[in-house]
């Protein structure tokens, strides 16, 4: 089956079975490969993309499901050069490791700011419950989040919370 | 602007992240080859059966498939090389008979994965179920086998007294200890707990492609591995080459915590379908696949036992145990429990007797999942000592100082002769102490209990033992000769000044999230003043980097920065005697910095790191006879394993009524001796700690008594989530090593070795008013109720 | 992960939706595919057709016609959690909603969908049951109104007819004097993920006692369940701790309490008693 869609701002399209994953699609037929697969279940959030502004999971839905839709996936994210807020929250505050759970944790955490503009600890740590990352212990993952929505509201950051005490020897 | 970073305790932003970050992170399943193929494999839903016929007629039929292959194809090939030996090796396809359920019986290959698939549902096998052996106690006791004609299901026991007979002489503590069970004055407590079997759950799945050359006869294979060398030498040996034409890439690879530390049968399999059809092949894991296809972890069921007086010495410690080993053994298997022998009695002097039966089972191989042994270990002995500490009526902190290795027993030799090159566990748990104050605490813990609550506080210690050293432990069964790669514990770096004055640094390690450009560059940059930014370092690439032995054990920074540390200083001595000649000053007066060289005492007579080498590469502007160029590559042979060690505090609310454990603090305070990058070294701290948390309260693999494995997703399987946890607040102790030249331990896995215990601890103390003295992991809520229910009575 | 073939309809219209289901013995109605993809990937359910109703105008609406609020076919879990209809009219089931899955799963899922599948462990099937909701199935032959009592049969089985699709729930609104409240326990603690047990009710409270009750229950039997003892024994009580912990007592009568990974039969029993005893007293505090 053909199927259209605005993916990043590009018009694009493909002929696909009906029983092809967006993200297979995505992967596969756009060679946008930032979205992730991790499970089969709907629960890590690897694949997490914006279809018509909310984030989703890719791997949960069929391409032709998205014909017609407008799709942002993390190559999106940026605008040019400038990078999005959380990217460079996830940056600055350490928020990934192997970073493979990372492109869709940024789509989440997007996803949240754009709902909400000051997100207690709480209520990032619940946002982002359908995203899975086994290296960070998402402590500073949720640094992260808490640094880029200070910087979206035109506020300073507070300041790293990791060990910076240590005095070194060399 | 020129920036030096410094290379001990300097943040600095990972060079990783950019491209992580905007989805431009390259991992195996996004590499695509013109021509591949995809292989998918048909697996056993029997946990132990013969197979009797394999019909592949209907899938080799379908449009778009390519071939399929049985043991029949590949039985030449070998079985899945493994590196301690002992036990039945896995065969690349079943081989007449199957083992555990997911067991890959027949390999499919087709144009793409849906039809692959397709095709791997329609091979028809005929099996004739046999026996499983699930449970691991009745693997010693029972008489069925978990491998057909197998004398017995125990493939070895170790004891702590004779674990490597001929080298340590040592005395075995056994009949001191029972003497000391015969004085009227001490206790005797004793628990059987079980450590469960766990899944790594990395979330990237396993992927590899490989494509041969026949041009060449030459193969290149990209693998999610911890271990790029030791799979290239594996590839090699199993397919007769030199090992020099097998050309191994790790990319990024998305999390390992071990488990990306094997050889697997699908990296040989799609090398040997690459070279049969002429056609790149790559094959993906499926999360569900995942269960079957990658070891898991843990799965140990063992007694502890203390005897120790009432004011709290302890006189002896006891751990009797199974550690089930699954069905296969694959890389170091049977020897994760000699891991946990190195760190069995934890940071105390104490007397030690210890016995771990390795058993098969008809089960998945179990293998290193992040602490390999030694989170197991500090399990026993922490929880046992908490319940002795609570049998005596002493506060578990103060039974755990009375028995500390004090500060000045190092270096200390542990009771099966290792030596741990340093410590101060007192000043370590004084500090997590003052940090959290502790009596505070204990006054809200009782003010809370007053008002109903029950709030818990568990305190648990460790020691770990990282960057395995020294050399002869090879001899061990530890080294890599049985892929082809006869070497020992090592580390490789290589630096290298290009004609630029950038700096290429490149490393035989195989890091899966650890930051090592990052670290490496700020080692480099330190070293040799040279801009950080101006740094590159690669990894994982088989073709380029100086053997090594790969990333696991917490060994990285200590081993192979170590190694890259010295070939810094190799190259800074070299770039002396050319900065010397430019600048007509004395060798020694060189001093490197701010992006150069200048003459120490006068900071505006220098060099640019360009301009040096522009003479390194231009003869005839240096010092006479000087040869041209400008690297280094080192290797780096500990003397010793470095021994980390911390203490960690967990504060949990239980609600009685239904279970529900809440974790309302943790509070780690580790020392790995100096620190490169505290905020890397913070990251791996939270993520160890997270998945001990996991293994505390959420994780484990269930089997049936079939063999099925009812835990094979993460619907069934929940690692923890954002939800789950709290903030974790970290504090430090800093206690150098002398083994290597930077003074650094490890920290990859400390987090994991110490927090489980941590956690059940506090648990336990929470709900201790209703008589309950030991809860096993994991700690869901119908466990904690239940625990309640039963000291209820 | 990779679903067997199947065809695929994307369906203009109900009608045309309809005729595909009635032509097509092994089709398979679709909304959000949060339930139906995951099994399809795993090859547990191969559907020959799937027909999307997701384009079908008109279905994605939360009317509030006074008494009953009407929960269209496609209205996502966020929706439904976030509606100032239903938080305000019934608020067991906004709260359900909310506990529903993650974010993206809320985004995508429908509570229509939610319902139709049926899940042992779901949490808006015990809201619709305490809330005594009628679904509304249509087929080519015809619309039908089952009430949610009768509409849950067992393990992911409904009173749906194959050819039948859950175009609307239709719930009561809670009036003056009347709360209603949901909680669980989930699987990983704390009220994450599937229900180990929770429990939704529904009290009216008159002069200081209860005048009306229900409760319903999820994760503990082979279907969520109206636990009615519970509401007998209330009804006419003054609505106390001690008085909602004596009816909460008879929660699993008549229920057949399935022991699994997260639980044995004892404790599910006596977590169904905790939690619809939590469960009421929050609509009693919501009521007064």
């Amino acid at each position: 089956m053909q199927v259209t869609m605005t993916v990043n701002g590009r018009e694009v399209s493909g002929d696909v079975e009906p029983r092809t994953l967006l993200v297979h699609f995505i992967r596969e037929n756009l060679r946008l490969t930032g979205t992730h697969v991790g499970c089969e279940t709907s629960y890590c959030g690897a694949c997490t993309i914006q279809v018509d502004g909310n984030a989703v999971k890719s791997c949960t839905m069929l391409a032709v499901q998205a014909d017609g839709a407008t799709v942002k996936t993390v190559e999106g994210l940026a605008d040019g050069d400038q990078l999005h807020a959380v990217q460079e929250g996830f940056w600055e505050r350490h928020g990934l490791q192997c970073g493979y759970c990372t492109p869709g944790m940024l789509m989440s955490a997007a996803s949240l700011l754009e709902q909400n503009a000051s997100p207690s600890e709480d209520e990032i740590r619940h946002a982002i419950e359908g995203n899975l990352c086994r290296c960070t212990g998402y402590h500073n993952i949720v640094r992260s989040i808490e640094y880029a929505a200070a910087k979206l509201r035109g506020e300073e950051p507070a300041p790293p919370d990791w060990t910076l005490d240590f005095e070194g020897v060399s | 602007m020129t920036t030096s970073v410094s290379a001990m305790g300097g943040i600095v932003r990972r060079k990783e992240d950019p491209a992580l970050i905007a989805g431009r992170g390259q991992y195996v399943d996004d590499i695509r080859l013109n021509g591949e193929a995809v292989m998918a494999f048909v697996r056993s839903p029997f946990a132990h059966a013969r197979i009797n016929s394999i019909d592949t007629a209907a899938a080799e039929s379908m449009p778009g498939v390519l071939a399929v292959y049985t043991i029949e194809d590949v039985r030449d090939l070998g079985p899945v090389l493994a590196q301690v030996p002992v036990g039945v090796l896995r065969p690349l396809l079943a081989d007449g008979a199957v083992h555990h359920v997911g067991e890959a019986v027949a390999a499919v290959v087709a144009e793409n994965s849906y039809v692959a698939r397709d095709a791997a549902d329609s091979v028809m096998v005929d099996y004739d179920p046999l026996p499983a052996v699930v449970d691991m106690k009745a693997a010693v006791t029972g008489t069925d086998r978990a491998h057909e004609g197998a004398e017995s299901n125990v493939l070895v026991t170790w004891f702590s007294h004779d674990w490597w007979p001929g080298v340590f002489e040592l005395e075995d503590h056994r009949p001191a200890i029972a003497e000391a069970k015969q004085r009227d004055d001490v206790v005797v407590v004793s628990q059987e707990m079980l450590n469960q079997r766990l899944i790594p759950t990395a979330i990237e799945p396993r992927a590899v492609l490989a494509d041969w050359n026949h041009g060449y006869d030459r193969v290149k294979l990209w693998s999610s591995t911890q271990m790029p060398h030791a799979l290239a030498g594996a590839v090699a040996k199993t397919f007769g080459l030199p090992s020099n034409e097998v050309h191994v890439v790790a990319p990024e690879v998305g999390g390992g915590f071990g488990a990306k530390l094997n050889i697997y049968p699908d990296e040989i399999l799609t090398v040997f379908a690459s070279k049969d059809l002429n056609r790149p092949v790559r094959w993906t894991e499926t999360r569900r696949e995942s269960a079957f296809s990658t070891i898991q972890g843990r799965g140990w069921v063992a007694t502890a036992t203390i005897t120790g007086t009432r004011d709290g010495e302890i006189l002896g410690y006891e751990l009797d145990g199974i550690a089930d080993m699954g069905a296969y053994s694959q890389n170091f298997t049977v020897a994760i429990p000699v891991l946990g022998l190195f760190v069995a009695q934890g940071q105390y002097d104490i007397p030690l007797a210890w016995q771990v039966a390795c058993v098969q089972t008809n089960t998945q191989t179990t293998d290193a999942y992040r602490g390999a042994g030694r989170p197991e270990a500090s399990y026993y002995i922490e929880r046992i000592i908490d319940m002795y500490a609570a049998e005596i009526g002493m506060d578990p902190t103060e039974v755990r100082r009375k028995n500390f290795f004090k500060k000045e027993d190092f270096p200390a030799t542990t009771a099966i002769g290792l030596t741990m090159d340093s410590g101060d566990y007192e000043t370590n748990l004084d500090t997590l102490i003052a940090d959290v104050d502790y009596a505070g605490l204990r006054s809200m813990q009782a003010a809370a209990r007053e008002e109903g609550r029950y709030i818990g506080i568990g305190v648990g210690t460790y020691v770990e033992v990282c960057g395995f050293a020294p050399s002869v432990l090879a001899e061990f069964g530890f080294g890599w000769d049985a892929y082809g790669m006869p070497t020992s514990f090592s580390g490789s770096g290589l630096v290298r000044i290009n004609p630029d004055g950038s700096a290429t640094v490149i490393i035989g390690t195989g890091p899966s999230g650890q930051g090592h450009q990052t670290t490496w560059a700020q080692v480099v940059s330190d070293r040799l003043g040279i801009d950080f930014d101006n740094v590159r370092v690669t990894h994982g690439n088989t073709a380029e980097s100086p053997t090594g032995v790969g990333t696991f054990g917490s060994r990285s920074a200590a081993v192979d920065g170590a190694a890259t540390y010295e070939a810094a200083e190799k190259v800074s001595k070299k770039a002396a005697d050319i900065v010397a000649h430019m600048l007509e000053a004395s060798a020694d007066d060189i001093r490197f910095a701010d992006g150069g060289a200048h003459v120490a005492g006068s900071p505006g007579h220098k060099v640019t790191w360009a301009e040096i080498a522009e003479v390194a590469y231009k003869p005839h502007k240096g010092p006479e006879g000087f040869e041209a160029g400008l690297e280094a590559h080192a290797v780096f042979s500990p003397g010793n394993a470095t021994w980390p060690f911390g203490s960690h505090l967990a504060v949990v609310e239980v609600d009685p009524e239904t279970g529900n454990v809440e974790i309302l603090r943790y509070v780690g305070v580790d020392d790995c001796g100096n620190r490169i990058n505290p905020m890397i070294v913070d990251g791996q701290i939270h993520g160890g700690i997270a998945q001990g948390i996991g293994q505390a309260m959420f994780e484990e693999a269930i089997y049936d008594e079939d063999g099925n494995l009812l835990t094979g997703s993460l619907i069934d399987y929940p690692i923890p989530t954002a939800g789950d946890l709290p903030a974790f607040e970290l504090g430090w102790t800093n206690t150098p090593t002398d083994v290597n030249p930077m003074g650094v331990k490890g920290i990859g896995e400390a987090g994991t070795i110490g927090s489980a215990q941590t956690i059940v601890n506090a648990v336990v103390d929470a709900v201790s008013p209703f008589g309950v003295k030991h809860i096993d992991m994991p700690l869901r809520p119908k466990r904690v109720w239940d625990a309640i229910q039963k000291a209820r009575g | 992960m990779y679903p067997r073939s199947f065809e695929y309809v994307a369906a203009a219209s109900l009608d045309e939706a309809l005729s595909a289901l009635a032509d097509n013995p092994g089709a398979k109605v679709m909304t959000g595919g949060m339930s139906l993809i995951p099994l399809m990937k795993l090859r547990l359910f191969s559907p020959s057709l799937v027909v999307d109703i997701g384009r079908v105008p008109g279905l994605d609406a939360i009317d509030d016609s006074g008494d009953q609020l009407a929960i269209g076919a496609l209205v996502r879990h966020a929706a439904t959690a976030s509606s100032d209809a239903v938080k305000s009219g019934a608020a067991a089931l906004a709260q359900a909603a909310a506990l529903t899955g993650d974010v993206q799963v809320r985004n995508r899922g429908t509570t229509c969908g939610a319902i139709a599948h049926a899940d042992i462990a779901a949490d808006q099937t015990a809201a619709v049951l305490a809330l005594g909701a009628t679904m509304v199935a249509k087929s080519t032959s015809g619309e039908r109104e089952i009430a949610a009592a009768d509409f849950f049969v067992d393990t992911l089985t409904s009173a749906l007819e194959p050819d039948e699709i859950l175009v609307e729930v239709r719930v009561p609104k809670t009036g003056a004097g009347s709360g209603s409240a949901y909680g669980k326990l989930g699987r990983r603690g704390g009220q994450s993920d599937y229900a180990v047990a929770g429990a939704a009710a529904v009290v009216t409270m008159d002069g200081g006692n209860v005048a009306a009750a229900s409760v319903a229950l999820t994760g503990v039997g082979t279907k969520p369940t109206l636990a009615a003892g519970v509401a007998e024994a209330l009804v006419g009580t003054d609505g106390s701790a001690e008085a909602v912990a004596g009816a909460a007592g008879r929660a699993t009568e008549g229920v057949t309490v399935l022991e699994d990974l997260y639980g044995s039969e004892e404790y599910k029993s006596h977590l169904a008693q905790v939690y619809a005893a939590r469960a009421i007293n929050a609509a009693i505090a919501a009521a007064t």
